[in-house]
């Protein structure tokens, strides 16, 4: 593929889907919080891309997309912080990471 | 030459992304994440952000990948349970990512972009991302390292409770 725009574009929405998809079929709980890491990657490297090849305008700095994916790392960093620590905490309680088995915490 | 070193991150980026959905091992699914962020940021120096791109190896690399491994590995004993779903809601969850993927692909190529006609060299970005971040997103600077305190401490209270705590 050529290094252009809609090039990246297409490996973006690939990451984003194939991360979906481990979302949606992942029994175990951090299958589940690699889907959601693939994800945030392809939204960071949408910004990323965006802030290379669109047109500068006068208002708004070209780097206002590289600032946004540091949010993005910073938010998922903490994100699989506490992630790591509730499903640690629910394996030392039941044993099991399947979500599956999680039906229990209802009630 | 450019095409070139872009197609090569886009493999190390995309194959083991699948291998990262479809494998049925937990290990080898967090050691295809790991290429996978790496081949994320070389994409991201490849498109002139140097300092994202050592941010993307500093942070997901040395950080987050560690916690998930070291997570996988103190959560292995216990009974072996397959780590996905079954046949029918593995097909449900195939179209409905299928759909998408088509529509987000023929959006991203069909539409007309207002791109920039001839693209600048690239730039060192720190200084300007520097000011950036204590200039116009100061507030949501601030709130992000007040975020990441709360989820240190909130990590740190959630596992002492059910792991030492009894």
């Amino acid at each position: 593929m050529p290094y252009s725009l809609p090039s990246f574009l297409v490996v973006s929405s690939l990451l984003f889907c194939l991360g979906m998809y481990t979302v949606l079929t992942r029994r175990n709980a951090i299958g589940i919080l690699m889907g959601i890491e693939l994800v945030l990657n392809g939204a960071g490297l949408n910004f990323v891309a965006f802030s290379r090849f669109l047109e500068p305008s006068q208002t708004t700095s070209l780097l206002s997309g590289q600032v946004f994916t540091l949010f993005i790392i910073a938010i998922a960093a903490a994100e699989v912080a506490v992630a790591l620590a509730i499903v640690l905490s629910l394996y030392s309680r039941m044993k099991t990471i399947d979500v599956d088995e999680f039906k229990k915490l209802h009630g | 030459m450019k095409d070139i070193i872009f197609n090569v991150f886009l493999l190390l980026t995309v194959i083991p992304c699948f291998w990262v959905a479809l494998s049925s091992n937990i290990v080898h699914a967090a050691f295809s994440l790991l290429i996978t962020l790496f081949g994320v940021a070389g994409l991201y120096v490849l498109l002139g952000a140097d300092f994202i791109g050592v941010v993307q190896v500093i942070v997901y690399i040395g950080g987050i990948l560690i916690l998930i491994i070291f997570g996988v590995m103190m959560t292995q004993r216990g009974k072996l349970l397959p780590l996905s779903i079954q046949l029918p809601g593995k097909l449900f969850a195939a179209v409905l990512t299928g759909v998408m993927l088509v529509a987000l692909i023929l959006t991203s190529t069909k539409s007309l972009w207002p791109v920039a006609f001839v693209l600048g060299e690239p730039q060192p970005t720190s200084a300007a991302i520097g000011d950036l971040l204590l200039g116009k997103y100061l507030i949501p600077f601030e709130v992000a390292s007040v975020l990441l305190l709360v989820a240190l401490v909130g990590a740190v209270l959630i596992v002492r409770r059910s792991v030492g705590g009894e």
